[in-house]
């Protein structure tokens, strides 16, 4: 049972943090990301004479590489506190998760290391995504037809 | 509890600090500071290794003992297994007692320190506590690199190892009595939110003390709470005002909030942690006030939050504890 008193008065001294604002700034900085992915996608399209499919795969790996890069130099962590999580819905989140987990247990060696930890975080993504994948297919499957 | 000591003094202390902590207001204090988060070790467990071993060579150095002339060890830290402690302090001292009190620790080794030297068992020991900010976030938290956005009641955990000296004979600090603190389950749960998982325990602490001593705060030159940060101490202020009548406006603080420039360093949001939080803090600068006697008489009160990550998953409450040592000019 909580301390109602206590409750009350811990309640009085508590961090005021505005959702409101973390969220303007993940949606602008999120914002940011996508427009300049658009960009790096148009870039490719043009310069390599890529379809579209072909250049955001090059575009995703182009982000990846770079979110991977700014954990390894580490400033990666830094930079999502000043932007929030805009920075990591897109698939630089993914690519961070997994850097930043190998690097922890790189010590550790191949095996009992980096091997076995380097999904600690990012595991849950494909897990639930695979299982959610399933679900809406699923749901297309009944309601929209098997083709 | 508490307990009386008659014949126990810290002789010495020597305090080695991390880049964070240099960054802080207290930087002149600490024995030793360095710039990065490794010192020059392959991994983080390894470099809190060091910082424990650096620790014990500086008192050694300070205090002109050996390895041979130490009686007894007591040592403790945060990661499994206390292994920064045994690595650190491996062919020091005649004997060793690993302790756990996550970041109530620093004190609750002097307390067992003392006991051994008051019931004339030793005549000297020596008193070890480490943290690693690094160290601490791979094992309770998330990896260290890995940048998930923590709210502003969050703590951080302090980089740096403090090694004291405790003596039977007569130095000038005294340590005068002790308060052992029991296990406080007030249903909080929020990791992010140490401070007030942890101010219940200092609040239960502080009331024994005052009722088993019949002292009130007036008779303490300062009192300190370890690692609450700056909104856990205002709610033991206010609720220790409110439920007991026991003013604290005029000469309490918390060491978390004093380690770091908390207005400057925005990455420790509500204050510092960990078991060498209130160990740098007292055993540095509180320790040299004592000794020009500015401060006559001080009461530290370290808390810890007994958890693991575990059981928070299992969505368990956090439990806190907290022990105290009064402090005095001799």
């Amino acid at each position: 049972m909580k301390n109602i008193k206590y409750e009350r008065i811990a309640n009085n001294h508590k961090s005021e943090e505005s959702r409101v604002k973390n969220a303007v700034i993940a949606f602008l900085s999120g914002g940011v990301l996508g427009f300049f992915a658009e960009w790096l996608l148009n870039f490719y399209c043009n310069i390599f004479d890529l379809s579209r499919t072909d250049a955001s795969t090059l575009m995703i790996v182009t982000f990846i590489f770079l979110a991977s890069l700014a954990t390894a130099l580490g400033f990666f962590d830094k930079l999502v506190n000043r932007f929030k999580c805009g920075l990591l819905i897109p698939i630089t989140g993914f690519a961070h998760s997994m850097t930043s987990s190998a690097m922890d247990y790189k010590k550790e060696g191949l095996i009992y290391g980096i091997g076995m930890n380097i999904f600690k975080l990012a595991g849950c993504v494909i897990l639930y995504g695979v299982v959610s994948a399933w679900f809406f297919g699923m749901i297309r499957y009944f309601i929209g037809g098997a083709s | 509890m508490t307990f009386k000591y008659d014949n126990v003094y810290l002789k010495d202390t020597a305090t080695i600090a991390g880049p964070y902590e240099k960054e802080g207001p207290l930087k002149k204090y600490f024995d030793k500071t360095y710039n990065d988060l490794y010192f020059g070790e392959a991994s983080f467990e390894l470099a809190e290794i060091k910082l424990v071993k650096d620790a014990l060579v500086m008192l050694m150095k300070k205090t002109s003992l050996t390895k041979n002339d130490i009686d007894l060890v007591v040592g403790g830290d945060l990661l499994n297994q206390i292994t920064a402690t045994t690595y650190g302090s491996c062919n020091v001292g005649k004997s060793f007692i690993g302790i756990y009190g996550a970041c109530s620790s620093s004190v609750l080794g002097m307390i067992v320190a003392s006991d051994f030297i008051d019931s004339k068992r030793v005549e000297n020991a020596v008193t070890l506590v480490s943290s690693h900010n690094m160290s601490s976030e791979k094992q309770f938290r998330n990896p260290t690199e890995y940048g998930a956005p923590k709210p502003d009641s969050a703590t951080f955990t302090a980089t740096g190892a403090t090694a004291c000296l405790l003596t039977n004979k007569k130095t000038d600090v005294k340590i005068e009595c002790a308060t052992l603190g029991k296990i406080i389950d007030y249903d909080q749960n929020d990791p992010n939110d140490m401070g007030r998982v942890m101010a219940p325990a200092a609040i239960d602490t502080l009331k024994t003390h005052f009722q088993e001593t019949g002292r009130s705060p007036k008779d303490y030159d300062l009192i300190l709470t370890g690692d609450l940060g700056r909104y856990g101490k205002e709610i033991v202020k206010d609720y220790m005002f409110t439920t007991y009548k026991v003013d604290l406006k005029e000469n309490y603080n918390d060491c978390g909030v004093m380690l770091y420039d908390i207005a400057l360093q925005k990455e420790v949001k509500a204050g510092g942690s960990g078991p060498a939080c209130s160990a740098l803090v007292s055993f540095s600068y509180i320790y040299s006030l004592l000794k020009e006697k500015k401060l006559k008489k001080v009461l530290l009160i370290a808390t810890g939050a007994l958890f693991s990550p575990t059981l928070v998953y299992q969505k368990e409450n956090i439990y806190s504890i907290a022990h105290a040592i009064s402090l005095e000019v001799a």
